[in-house]
């Protein structure tokens, strides 16, 4: 049985209160005044609407300006694209990769700090050593990315005479499948399996991260597996036998509009 | 040239969870200390927005910067060292606050046998059941002396727990400060399998506040929520107890705490017998300082207390072929696998939803609480369950042959998503020769100085032991009556890239005996009487549990030896 649950995004009492508590904390009283306040008080307010404007589906929403790229050429978003779809695909269960937004989702980790591995080690030497060791990183992530999607297409145009995006999904997945292998190398040092695995995790964040991001689009990702994003407070079902099911929220629901 | 900083009475390095607790109680005493903190301040008002998997778990915002610093490791001795050059296997904690802001709040007592576990070993099972080259000792401390410390650590914390415990645990002189976490069906699940199986389950001592509580300091702060963005996010109801909602405000209040942060520490300054302050460069403007001061106290975590002593030539550096010397020797860790999953095609848990420290752990097969005669293997590992808030990104588990990718991959992870426990051990790591920490030759910091080489790896002691509580899982997820269950028995080499725990310990360890020991049971160092070395270094072997409630107890203890010390000098002990 799965109960409706409404937690209230909170609201701009809340928002004011946190900004003038927190002016106000100094010493002896630290936790206390916000979480108590929330138990205390907020719980109790009715539920009001969450403000995103979009329709299911997202259709009819206005223009998603998210959606065009920081880093990747025309070229480098197709190959992405077509790669991430066949790792989550789009089923009966609800939207696959693609309409998550995943490659957008990586374009934009790309142009970050992350791309650059920007909180990393990246002083040499660069050696290669035992696979308990991690990975060869010379180079960033960015280029890993670069000749990545070479490797992708140029197995495709020797394998299939065809570019990566054109094949049929089961030649897409035996391009995928050698790449997981190893049987494609990226560079010297950086073996198919590792770029693989990259873009495994990227299109777990994609579906998976706020949508913020870029990708999880209208928090379908969420949706399709139940998962509530970001709520304030789940004290008041942790006894519960039954499972809860609720309403989503983002970290926009946390901004001040 | 660096900038001479007027003389104080002590300067701690590091103000994460001890340099807070240590700031806290001496500042109360009327003694003036200075922290030096190499991370930004922080406050629970940065936390508005972190309910965000990706920022905080995926890309660590909250951790240590690593394109400044970080660890090199290699399995052997044969093998060169490697940075770290991404995050894996731990996770080291920056800014005020240190790793306290986003560790789950598990707190637990080491066993009475670990602080007498050579001569515990000997006296049941003779001198022979230890192999060679297992350096385990006893800790200069008994747990019955360590008692009232651990329990000051939990009552300034809020420790929430049960009022009955099974007397495999250490006894304690009084409840615990606040009721336990609510015993959630997942919980209670667990609880009826393993005492139907004759265990001793109880709930996990808990650092996320189990209902609001006011501290013997004044401090109040609110119930945990339950929110499910814990362990490596900070807590923005200040329900966790961490440095920054619990102890450094009282710090703060006293007016004799000065807080340096953006100050990072590269050396401790000594004229031989005596530390005389520590030099830290300002890392917004490159600029030096020197701090003198007639105490000094490392609570810069275990990598950089053990490599402040080394780069600073304090204390003698440990030599593995050997085995004389002590500054590096006993790095351990935390022995994890053996863990059994149960997939319940037809049940669905509010899996989602949790807390750092919400669980429940059977100590049976931890320590020396079972017969090792016919074992070979030494201790063992606490086995839990927890309910932590299972995050969409880090959690898909799916049933044992099912493709990591494609059609059946999603179909199956979102099948599973809400419906897997999983009853895992934590497992103990005990000390051997040629497992150590030091400077590695070749790889160095932002600052010119050497980054800290760990030379670990699993043994057969490890295999073992995981085997064996495998079967112990795996028998308490059968009783818990799951469709299927997938369990993993087998310990592979120990390996840098998957996370596994932040609980590094050792290197510059406690004892009461200098030449097998860098510091006495007070933390105080054998070769500097003014240089107190605090933290999980001290740690000569790592327990079946995790490490802060210990440490925390280690802290309060060294907070009598330094004031002693600031009395009338010389060796506490
Ligand atoms: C993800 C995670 C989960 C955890 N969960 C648990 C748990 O559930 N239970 C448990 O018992 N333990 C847990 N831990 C471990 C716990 O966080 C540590 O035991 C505890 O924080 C150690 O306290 P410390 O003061 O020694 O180090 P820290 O709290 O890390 O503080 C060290 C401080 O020193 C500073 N520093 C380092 N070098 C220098 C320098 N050269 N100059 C100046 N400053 C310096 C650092 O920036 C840092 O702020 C967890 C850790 C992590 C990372
Ligand atoms: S689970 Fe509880 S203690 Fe942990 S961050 Fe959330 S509210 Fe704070």
């Amino acid at each position: 049985m799965a109960e409706q649950h409404n937690y209230q995004p909170p609201d701009k009492s809340r928002r004011q209160f946190l900004k003038y508590s927190g002016a106000a904390i100094s010493g002896a009283v630290i936790g206390g005044v916000i979480g108590g306040a929330i138990a205390g008080g907020f719980k109790k307010k009715a539920p009001v609407p969450t403000p995103t404007p979009t329709t299911p589906g997202g259709q009819a929403a206005a223009a998603d300006y998210n959606q065009a790229t920081m880093y990747f050429t025309q070229s480098q978003l197709q190959i992405t694209q077509a790669a991430v779809e066949r790792i989550f695909p789009k089923d009966d269960l609800g939207p696959g990769a693609a309409e998550l937004g995943v490659a957008y989702y990586i374009d934009h980790q790309l142009a970050s700090p992350w791309g650059i591995n920007g909180r990393e080690y990246r002083i040499g030497p660069y050696v290669k050593g035992e696979a308990t060791q991690g990975d060869y990183q010379s180079i960033n992530r960015t280029e890993v990315f670069n000749l990545g999607l070479i490797a992708i297409q140029q197995a495709s145009m020797k394998k299939y005479n065809n570019k990566f995006p054109d094949l049929t999904d089961e030649q897409k997945d035996a391009i995928l499948t050698l790449l997981e292998k190893g049987d494609i190398e990226v560079i010297n040092g950086i073996t198919g399996t590792s770029f693989f695995n990259l873009l495994r995790t990227l299109t777990l964040e994609g579906a998976y991260a706020d949508p913020l991001y870029g990708g999880n689009k209208n928090m379908q990702g969420w949706k399709m597996r139940k998962y509530p994003g970001n709520q304030m407070s789940y004290a008041n079902i942790m006894e519960k036998a039954e499972f809860v099911a609720m309403k989503p929220m983002s970290l926009r629901d946390h901004i001040a509009h | 040239m660096a900038t001479k900083m007027p003389k104080v009475p002590v300067v701690i390095v590091g103000m994460g969870w001890l340099g807070g607790i240590i700031a806290a109680e001496l500042s109360k005493q009327g003694v003036k200390v200075v922290g030096l903190e190499r991370g930004k301040p922080r406050a629970t008002e940065d936390y508005y927005m972190v309910h965000d998997e990706l920022r905080y778990a995926q890309r660590y915002d909250l951790m240590q910067d690593l394109s400044k610093e970080t660890i090199t490791f290699r399995n052997t001795s044969k093998m060169t060292a490697l940075p770290m050059r991404s995050y894996g296997s731990f996770l080291i904690g920056e800014g005020l606050g240190g790793a306290g802001i986003h560790w789950n709040g598990q707190t637990y007592r080491f066993l009475p046998y670990d602080f007498e576990i050579y001569s515990k070993t000997v006296e049941r099972y003779g001198k022979k059941k230890i192999p060679d080259g297992m350096m385990i000792q006893d800790w200069g401390i008994t747990y019955d002396e360590l008692e009232p410390y651990f329990y000051k650590f939990e009552e300034v914390a809020g420790i929430s727990g049960e009022q009955e415990q099974t007397p495999l645990v250490g006894k304690r002189s009084k409840p615990f400060p606040t009721k336990p976490m609510m015993k959630t069906p997942i919980l209670k699940m667990f609880e009826d399998a393993t005492k139907k199986l004759g265990y001793h389950p109880y709930m996990m001592p808990s650092a996320n506040l189990s209902e609001q509580y006011t501290n013997s300091d004044g401090i109040t702060r609110a119930a945990c929520q339950y929110c499910g963005y814990c362990e490596r996010f900070g807590c923005e109801y200040g329900a966790k107890a961490d440095p920054v909602v619990t102890v450094l405000p009282v710090a703060n209040k006293t007016g004799n705490f000065e807080l340096r942060t953006y100050s990072n520490v590269v050396e401790v300054q000594h004229d031989g017998k005596k530390a005389t302050g520590v030099v830290y460069v300002n890392t917004v403007t490159g600029e030096r300082f020197e701090q003198p001061a007639d105490v000094v106290i490392l609570a810069s975590y275990v990598f950089n207390n053990v490599r402040l002593l080394l780069t600073s030539k304090l204390g003698k550096p440990y030599d593995p072929k050997t085995g004389k010397g002590v500054v590096g020797k006993n790095y351990c860790y935390q022995t994890n696998g053996g863990s059994a999953t149960g997939f319940f095609d037809d049940k669905e848990f509010n899996l989602y939803a949790g807390a750092g420290s919400l669980g429940m752990e059977i100590p049976d097969f931890n320590g020396d609480n079972f017969d090792h005669t016919d074992l070979n293997f030494l201790h063992g590992a606490g086995i839990r369950i927890s309910q932590t808030g299972q995050r969409p990104i880090a959690t898909n588990p799916v049933p044992k042959g099912t493709p990591t990718w494609g059609a059946e991959f999603k179909k199956q992870s979102l099948k599973y998503a809400n419906s897997t426990l999983t009853v895992s051990p934590q497992g103990s790591s005990l000390p051997w020769q040629h497992h150590y920490l030091d400077l590695d030759p070749t790889f160095k910091d932002a600052y010119g100085l050497p980054l800290m080489r760990i030379t670990f790896d699993f043994e057969d002691q490890d295999r073992e032991m995981i085997k064996y509580v495998a079967s112990k899982s795996e028998e308490i997820m059968k009783e818990m009556n799951p469709t299927s269950i997938g369990v993993s028995n087998k310990l592979g080499p120990y390996n840098i890239v998957p996370y596994q725990s932040t609980h590094n310990t050792g290197g510059a360890i406690m004892g009461a005996d200098p030449s097998t020991s860098v510091v006495n049971s007070y933390l105080q160092m054998w070769d500097a009487e003014n240089v107190f070395v605090v933290g999980a270094s001290a740690f000569p072997h790592n327990s079946g549990y995790n490490p802060t409630g210990t440490v925390g107890a280690l802290a309060y203890r060294a907070v009598d030896g330094i004031a002693k010390y600031l009395k009338n000098g010389g060796m506490v002990v």
